[in-house]
């Protein structure tokens, strides 16, 4: 795949990933902002209401009615946490022109509708409309609690935020609940005009058309987007590690328990911890697949997870509440293991071919392309899956045990069953 | 083997009926570079009474999820082992109605595609390691039994069937699953991954004719028989009108369900499968006045949404997600429907639902998974998936109207609720 990356504006910057293949287009929109406690809500807000309506089409019925005209077009709003940066903006996508009866020609029309939504929103009095305001304002806290529902999720969010507490990378994408009730409709619109003027804004197109008619419908889309100078996106701080591991104990009514373990890597050899976080427990190949779950039939899942951009390790994990011991202790001799580089050939060959099928098949899906480029643009990086996978090519095991030897436990967390602590 | 061309969706598919039975259908994907195969068999969550070798049997609930647990163990050890050394990912699941086996891969496809047709066609289980799956998927019940969205589904089922075995669940309980031993998951095997009852769907740039040779070489020569199932005798009536509980979510949550009559397998299945779709998306999808009414007043947020099932002689539209008061969301879906009924439908709306419609579907054919699950589920019940956009034009307005008298009405109607737990 050709990939092109320029500056349109001032700050503005498209990445164009040009491919025949697809029954769609894909264009998203998405501003880079260092993720803070402070703006994470307001910013996470921000999306929901510039989606409920624009000058032209000012409420969900009339901008829903647009987007069915256009095939079923659509526009996601989306907010991601990339390395340190908050991303928030919106994915759009529509059937190919190819097949559309008629002839008519959609990129131009949702390029367009796109940057409605962001430079021309509705508004009432220079505010966005109160209405809006108060019901998306609910829906974010809603969004916010229901982290509770999954409680998968909502143990490996506890963890990080216990984790990386005091760090920008512990702050959820969506902000935190207490921020969220604090949100005023009158400082919204400056946090937005604020946001559209000084933040970067980073444009993904993935589809059939060609970079010229691209460059012309978004520039024409985006010709009103105020330019002020433009911030600086956040560089990762490293994660601190701690001298003693902490212990962080939840107590909810449910059936399984979930146990989650963070460490730190002090090595900074991404594709050697890649690799070793693969083997650790990354596939169901892996050494947690194989111990924990296949071999003792302690969980239904177990498995690791390596933040490449933080250099941490989490390990994810459900199981009977009785069964917390075992279950810690065989995912810390797993993990020895590695470190003490106790692997057989094919479980090596294995990892680093699921590794590899995950990279050259990346091309085939806009959706991982579109999330890819983002992550790798939002946090100053620019490997394409090719180079990435030449990296993982070239890694030996001396550098895997070496990188693996720097992974320490540094913080626990259990949820537990109401009934087992009350005896 | 015979190929078909579907200019409308730029696909073709080749498809051929081997000697033994089996059913092969390859989609070519030029551009493509992930290669996808799926081996399935109608044989699900549902079939648990059937007739083999001329006697009736009754099966253990979630028998059917077991076994595709323990087809991946095979006399020299595991399948999934084997095919993630050559970097494919391999997985299965079980429905209600089928349980499908699939990897993609990038390279070494044919080698993986015969490991895949033989584990699934050659079962090898002992009694210690049935047992020894207890464990694994004891655990994945409990972690399915505190997730709501499945809990509230699943008495939503039990609300509206009676007889059907729609209304088990398809991992089963923890006290079913003990009784399934070596020799019943030995006679289930039998009975259904037979290759009369069996398919191959294979998606990507491959040739299609080695595919075919491929499965003609690797799977038995011979078929065993396709044996009746007994689905039991579902009444018209629902069971209870309404049903509730108390778990640890973070806002209430609702799910109504409408039971629909069933339908009959061949060309009408997929009709009615566009007919109940856009029912749906007429009468409470994302565009819909309801929608946007319920949205405004605060009781829906982007939770909401709907769709229509059908699985063998069950057939049900049900609509659902956060509410802080579900019984009159409920009651307005049944108004709506009433007076879409009485008023007849907007013939602007429904030409522009119907567009967005087709712009989903054909979305869809960009998921190689996707792709592969719907020309299966047409093998199974007798349609061509790739027909949707002439089906679409020869659905009416007429059509979704009597649709929604028959179906959607208050006597129809079951309310599964979610409440939090109290503190």
């Amino acid at each position: 795949m050709e990939l092109t990356r320029i500056q349109l504006m001032d700050g503005v910057y498209l990445t164009y990933l040009p491919a025949r293949k697809f029954k769609t287009s894909l264009i998203s929109a998405q501003f880079v902002t260092p993720l803070r406690t402070e703006t994470a809500s307001a910013y996470a807000l921000l999306p929901a209401v510039l989606r409920r309506g624009t000058m032209t089409y000012p409420d969900t019925g009339a901008l829903e009615a647009r987007l069915d005209a256009l095939y079923g077009a659509r526009v996601d709003y989306t907010i991601r946490k990339k390395g340190e940066n908050q991303c928030v903006g919106f994915v759009a996508s529509c059937i190919d022109d190819s097949f559309v009866p008629g002839g008519e020609r959609l990129l131009e029309s949702v390029a367009a509708l796109l940057g409605e939504m962001i430079c021309d929103p509705v508004t009432e009095r220079g505010r966005f409309v109160t209405s809006y305001f108060d019901t998306e304002k609910t829906n974010l806290i809603d969004a916010i609690r229901s982290i509770l529902n999954d409680k998968r999720d909502y143990a490996d969010s506890r963890l990080l935020r216990e984790m990386c507490a005091g760090e920008a990378y512990g702050i959820p994408r969506l902000g935190d609940e207490a921020a969220a009730e604090k949100l005023q409709l009158r400082k919204l619109y400056a946090q937005y005009s604020d946001l559209i003027a000084t933040s970067r804004l980073e444009l993904i197109y993935c589809g059939s058309a060609g970079l010229e008619r691209v460059k012309r419908a978004l520039l024409a889309a985006f010709s009103t987007l105020p330019r002020e100078t433009v911030r600086e996106t956040a560089v990762v701080l490293p994660h601190m590690p701690r001298q003693e591991v902490l212990h962080i104990t939840d107590r909810l009514d449910v059936t399984q328990g979930k146990l989650g373990m963070g460490c730190s890597c002090g090595s900074t050899d991404s594709a050697a911890l890649l690799m070793g976080n693969t083997l650790f427990g990354g596939s169901s190949n892996s050494k947690l697949f194989m111990n924990v779950r296949e071999k003792l039939s302690l969980c239904y899942y177990a498995s690791s997870l390596y933040h490449r951009q933080k250099g941490l390790i989490t390990v994810s994990s459900g199981i009977e509440f009785d069964k917390y011991q075992q279950t810690y202790d065989e995912i810390l001799a797993q993990l020895a293991a590695v470190q003490r580089g106790e692997l057989e050939d094919w479980e090596l060959e294995g990892a680093r071919s699921t590794l590899l099928n995950a990279y050259a098949s990346m091309g085939d899906s806009q959706g991982k392309l579109e999330n890819f480029y983002l992550g790798q643009a939002a946090t100053g990086q620019s490997e394409t899956p090719e180079e990435l996978a030449e990296q993982v090519r070239n890694v030996t095991p001396e550098r895997i045990f070496r990188a693996m030897e720097t992974v320490q436990l540094d913080t626990v967390y259990f949820l537990q069953g109401k009934e087992e602590a009350a005896e | 083997m015979k190929q078909s061309f579907y200019e409308r969706i730029g696909e073709s598919v080749y498809r051929e009926t081997l000697p033994n039975g089996l059913q092969v259908c390859i989609v070519p994907k030029s551009g493509f570079t992930k290669k996808y195969a799926f081996f399935a068999t109608r044989y699900g969550g549902m079939d648990t009474r059937f007739q083999l070798d001329g006697k009736w049997l009754e099966t253990p609930a979630g028998i059917a999820h077991y076994l595709e647990h323990k087809m991946f163990d095979t006399k020299e050890g595991n399948a999934l082992q084997e095919l993630a050394k050559n970097g494919a990912e391999p997985n299965a699941f079980t429905a209600n109605s089928m349980t499908g086996y699939y990897f993609d891969s990038t390279d070494h496809f044919e080698e993986n595609l015969k490991i895949l047709l033989s584990f699934v066609s050659v079962p090898y289980f002992t009694e210690e390691s049935v047992a020894k799956e207890q464990g694994i998927i004891a655990q994945e019940i409990r972690m399915i039994e505190d997730n709501p969205d499945w809990q509230i589904y699943m008495r939503m089922l039990q609300a509206m069937y009676s007889q059907s075995p729609a209304r088990t669940s398809i991992a089963g309980t923890v006290e079913s699953i003990s009784h399934i031993t070596a020799e019943t998951l030995y006679d289930c095997h039998k009975a259904f991954y037979t290759p009369a009852n069996m398919i191959l769907a294979v998606v990507g740039d491959v040739d299609p004719y080695s595919v075919a040779e491929l499965a003609r070489r690797t799977l038995p020569r011979e078929s065993g028989p396709v044996i009746p199932r007994d689905y039991g005798t579902e009444p018209e009536c629902v069971v209870e009108k309404e049903t509730k509980i108390a778990m640890e979510v973070s806002a209430p949550q609702f799910l109504v369900g409408f039971k629909c009559r069933s339908v009959q397998e061949g060309e009408d299945y997929l009709r009615m499968a566009v007919i109940g779709d856009l029912a749906c998306d007429l009468l409470l999808g994302d565009s819909s006045p309801l929608y946007q009414r319920l949205y405004n007043q605060g009781l829906i947020n982007t939770s909401f949404g709907g769709a229509y099932e059908m699985m063998p002689g069950v057939a049900y539209l049900y609509a659902g997600g956060d509410s802080r008061d579900a019984k009159t969301v409920a009651a307005e879906i049944v108004k709506e429907a009433d007076r879409l009924v009485r008023e007849g439908i907007d013939e602007d709306f429904y030409q522009r639902v119907r567009k967005a419609a087709f712009g989903a579907n054909l979305r869809g054919l960009d998921s190689f998974e996707n792709v592969a699950v719907s020309l299966t589920e047409g093998h199974f019940h007798g349609y061509d998936p790739f027909r949707f956009p002439e089906v679409f034009e020869s659905v009416t307005r007429e059509d979704i109207e009597t649709f929604l008298r028959e179906n959607v009405r208050e006597d129809r109607m079951v309310l599964s609720e979610i409440v939090p737990k109290e503190a």
